[in-house]
């Protein structure tokens, strides 16, 4: 901000000192970072919101093809959805452990969810492999291609969590539970549980109003 | 010359001294993760059970139903699991997530209602690939 010298009105060189409002630096929200994080999800869900319009609009556009009531098998997306709320709560135990200091607890805590995440994605990719395979494919109607890139978006976000979960587990390994690391911790907690708003849409709009005649 | 920069010297970002260093925003209990759980799990297990058992006969009221148990369940994971409330960051998550609420509602009603109206009003005529190539 020293950088730029403003020039009055009349064109000569004086240098006006830029005006500050607050002087005193109180109106800094107590932590950037974790709000700036808050803001990247709402635009995230503003993805969602998209692909759920979408999904509204030609979820019942079936082309002649198979209809939800025929494709989707409930009881396993009610396994996925347990695991996917399991890992929501480990994740939780992960960071009251980080709270109290117990770096061994956090590492284990997170490796727990991490597999539970990759039972969901393991799942989910039965599931879509399942239904390529019966020729229900994204290509087949309006219906398959908005479904697939729903629940997709969803996975991808999930298996990216995966990953960023794996960073941070070797980080805290070899630097322990620094101030940073925790900032880490605590944004993808706020990551994970977004992800769990999100499945509770997916599940309630595409698989089980979807089944219903 | 002053300096403008001297001039606040105690607005360094490296050494202001509200807290927020080393120190965690928000309280994390085993009590809470547990009551947001158990809340989550039945309210999961509701509208499964609706859906398969095949409860209420008409599909209108079952969508109904099982949309207003999720949205519950939302508010539930806002509460317990993301620990959203109106004094977090000083307010400034709540009033990101009323915007963001805001957007989301008019996208997919006006969506769903848009879409709803061409449907019911602009039914597509049967017209053969000859008659297409010579449309206006």
């Amino acid at each position: 901000m020293s950088e730029t010298v403003p020039m009055n009105p009349d064109g000569d060189l004086t240098v006006v000192p830029p005006v500050f409002l607050d002087l005193k630096g109180h109106h800094h929200p107590e932590n950037g970072t974790l709000l700036g994080f808050w803001i990247y999800l709402m635009s995230d869900c503003l993805i969602f919101a998209c692909l759920f319009a979408a999904y509204g609009v030609l979820g019942r556009n079936y082309a002649g093809g198979p209809s939800g009531a025929e494709l989707f098998e409930l009881p396993l997306v009610a396994v996925n959805t347990g695991l996917l709320l399991l890992s929501s709560i480990t994740y939780g135990f992960g960071m009251v452990s980080m709270q109290s200091g117990r770096k061994g607890g956090v590492l284990a805590w997170l490796a727990i969810t991490g597999l539970l995440g990759a039972g969901f994605i393991g799942i989910e990719l039965y599931e879509f492999t399942h239904l390529i395979a019966e020729g229900a494919g994204p290509q087949r109607s309006a219906f398959l291609t908005s479904f697939f890139s729903l629940v997709g978006t969803h996975g991808l976000h999930v298996t990216f969590g995966i990953v960023w979960l794996l960073v941070l587990m070797t980080q805290v390994t070899r630097f322990g539970l620094t101030p940073a690391n925790r900032r880490r911790l605590f944004c993808l907690s706020m990551f994970w549980h977004f992800l769990d708003v999100v499945w509770v849409g997916v599940f309630t709009f595409v698989y089980l109003m979807g089944v219903l005649p | 010359m002053s300096h403008p920069a001297e001039l606040h010297a105690d607005h360094g970002h490296a050494d202001h001294g509200h807290g927020g260093h080393g120190e965690d925003p928000i309280h994390f209990s085993v009590r809470g993760y547990l009551i947001g759980f158990a809340l989550s799990v039945v309210l999961t297990a509701i509208p499964f059970w609706l859906v398969m058992a095949k409860v209420i006969p008409s599909s209108t009221g079952a969508a109904v139903a099982v949309l207003l148990i999720a949205l519950v369940q939302i508010l539930v994971h806002m509460v317990f699991f993301l620990h959203l409330d109106a004094k977090s960051q000083g307010g400034w998550n709540m009033l990101a997530l009323i915007f963001t609420l805001v957007l989301v509602v008019i996208m997919l009603a006006g969506s769903l209602w848009v879409m709803h109206h061409m449907n019911a009003n602009m039914m597509p005529m049967p017209m053969s690939p000859h008659e297409m190539r010579n449309m206006p």
